[in-house]
């Protein structure tokens, strides 16, 4: 930056302030980046003139890794993408597995998997409220809202023995039963979950401070979140009433009955509203779960798909053999592709899955909610502050992990 | 009625479903020959094989018709088939929020060939292409921001290529002597593992040891 303030003739009398463009690295390593994101600002004073993300530090090859092991082996990389929500995901390739197979969950196992996907739901909004709190300089919300998540991971661990590597939905059903006892710690830990969101709302909804960094900041109108692929509270924000567990019902969604929370002018404030919101109405489907959920089978009888039971395979040496096939060749999906998706917490999560009749996928493309949203940084930061970048790169809820894949 | 019914019962006109109806007036608006392929995939995804030269008026087509309505451009990707004459199949995935549909749209091209961008139409558009293009090498003309997206600066090839190893060509390391990341070739401790777990009975037609015999037989018919 240079100041001059010599007199000229055109400005006599007037001080002449020239301000050079710079530009400035933002992250890899950065708390506010929410991962590895490497933002080059191109700033005019402390304006943004200019951002261009650099992703792809976390990049794993998912894609590619997929298409050189079997169905049963491709689902845990699942976890591993937005690891902030792994079920939710799961949910995604189990869904496209199904489809190019032919086959449909048992309703029990729809249900246990819409109760997960909701409890992962507010998984990811406590996340990303709470640590986007913290970017605008509030501690306290990320401290009580761990302490929520952390009790939401239990039930993770009771049913999948992992608090985030879960590998718990499967193409035909889940892994496994619920464990007994844990639809009663869900439904006690569903009794106190709305004082937390009203804790959390008295902290931040009308806070000032927390106002004056978010409201007016980022708009995205109805039409510009169209063009720039937005999805899911993102697009919600801007006052289009899309979700995909209402238009394009998958498992047993068209039974629940909930709300979907919508913004009208979609800025950073309202797309933490949508997601207060979503956390309510998360809460209310996990509540009809537990009393709707019927018992029955948790995976397909087919055991060509379903892996038999431990004790089965003690005795019967056909359970043994299928165990054997299932764990090694894994199961054969017929030739097609799909294009199937579910409302992940973030938005749109798609899975392209080409299968070309052989026990490996031929391409698995999965398509990120948080791709899209980032591209959408230089349009959304143009003209703000320096300090605006990062309430926009929180309130778009980034996680690497599904964008570097 | 009930007479027609009652005579021919398997004859009676199906009512078409919301995807046969948005295929055909796809298929309708669209002119003769551009379209080599269409079909809707277990009865519920609909998908057309465009020819590249008119990829960008199709796409653009499904966007601003009013009756299509594709807003949003929710994937692009690449597949890769070697054995075909054209080996990039190039996927649009697009959504109609306001007739809650959706189509698939596939074109294809190979290493050279460019295919034109749809960037104007839909800005979302630009990282997919990037991504194709890091990924595959397919190339999108009037495209201007073709750099890598996901990989490394400087990185060589096109790994999602079928021809690209799972295990790259180099790997890095931190040199703590020259105090710099040093890009080697691959050492792998062990061989490189990949199971063929295909059934003999349903993968191989072969027996091991009567390739001769299979290949007579071969080239006699």
């Amino acid at each position: 930056m240079s100041l001059s303030t010599e007199d000229t003739p055109a400005a006599a009398g007037k001080r002449v302030v020239e301000i050079d463009s710079h530009t400035i690295n933002f992250g890899p390593q950065h708390p506010a980046a929410h991962g590895v994101l490497r933002l080059i600002l191109e700033m005019q004073g402390e304006v943004v003139e200019r951002a261009d993300p650099h992703i792809g530090l976390l990049h794993r090859g998912t894609e590619k890794l997929i298409e050189h092991k079997s169905y049963i082996q491709a689902l845990p990389y699942f976890d591993r993408l937005d690891y902030v929500a792994p079920m939710a995901q799961e949910h995604a390739f189990a869904l496209a597995t199904e489809r190019l197979l032919g086959i449909e969950a048992p309703i029990r196992a729809q249900w246990i998997r819409v109760l997960f996907a909701e409890i992962s739901r507010v998984l990811n909004h406590i996340l990303n409220i709470t640590t986007y709190a913290l970017d605008v300089g509030a501690t306290t919300p990320s401290l009580w809202g761990f302490e929520q998540r952390e009790a939401l991971l239990e039930f993770y661990d009771a049913t999948s023995g992992s608090h985030y590597h879960a590998n718990y939905f499967r193409a035909g059903g889940v892994a496994k039963d619920l464990p007994a006892g844990l639809t009663d710690r869900i439904a006690a830990w569903a009794e106190q979950f709305p004082k937390f969101v009203d804790d959390i709302e008295r902290l931040l909804t009308g806070n000032r401070i927390f106002k004056q960094r978010t409201v007016d900041i980022g708009i995205m109108t109805a039409e510009e979140a169209f063009a720039w692929g937005f999805s899911g509270p993102c697009l919600r924000a801007s006052g289009c009433a899309w979700d995909l567990r209402r238009s394009q019902p998958y498992d047993v969604y068209d039974q629940l009955d909930f709300e979907i929370p919508v913004g009208s002018h979609g800025d950073c404030y309202e797309r933490y509203l949508v997601r207060i919101a979503e956390m309510r109405e998360s809460h209310k489907i996990i509540k009809q779960c537990l009393a709707q959920m019927p018992s029955g089978p948790i995976k397909v009888q087919d055991s060509k798909i379903a892996p038999p039971k431990r004790a089965e395979m003690k005795r019967s040496m056909e359970a043994l053999i299928h165990h054997f096939k299932l764990y090694s060749e894994g199961y054969h999906v017929p030739e097609g592709s799909t294009y199937t998706v579910v409302e992940a917490p973030k938005g749109e999560f798609g899975v392209f899955l080409v299968a070309d009749g052989t026990n490996r996928p031929y391409r698995c493309k999965i398509r990120a909610p948080g791709f899209a949203h980032l591209q959408a940084m230089e349009k959304l930061s143009k003209g703000h502050m320096l300090a605006d970048a990062v309430s926009i790169i929180g309130s778009l809820d980034i996680v690497f992990g599904e964008i570097d894949r | 009625m009930a007479d027609d019914n009652a005579i021919a019962p398997a004859e009676a006109p199906r009512a078409p479903t919301a995807q046969e109806d948005l295929l055909n007036a796809v298929l309708g608006s669209i002119p003769e020959g551009v379209v080599t392929e269409s079909q809707i995939a277990r009865g519920t995804e609909v998908e057309i094989r465009v020819q590249r030269a008119a990829i960008h008026a199709v796409l653009q087509l499904l966007r601003d018709e009013a009756r299509f309505a594709f807003e949003q451009c929710m994937d692009i990707c690449g597949v890769d088939w070697p054995g075909r004459p054209e080996r990039f199949d190039v996927v649009y995935n697009l959504l109609s929020l306001a007739h809650n549909h959706r189509i698939r749209v596939i074109t294809t091209t190979d290493a050279v060939a460019a295919v034109p961008t749809v960037s104007d139409l839909w800005p979302s558009a630009t990282w997919f292409e990037r991504e194709a293009w890091d990924m595959y090498g397919i190339v999108f003309s009037g495209q201007s921001d073709l750099r890598r997206i996901l990989t490394d600066y400087g990185f060589e090839g096109h790994p999602l290529r079928k021809d690209f190893p799972l295990t790259g060509y180099v790997e890095v390391r931190y040199d703590p002597e020259r105090q710099a990341v040093v890009y080697e070739p691959v050492k792998l401790q062990q061989d490189f593992r990949n199971f063929d777990f295909l059934s003999p009975w349903e993968g191989m037609t072969t027996l091991p040891g009567d390739e001769k015999v299979h290949l007579n037989r071969i080239t006699r018919e």
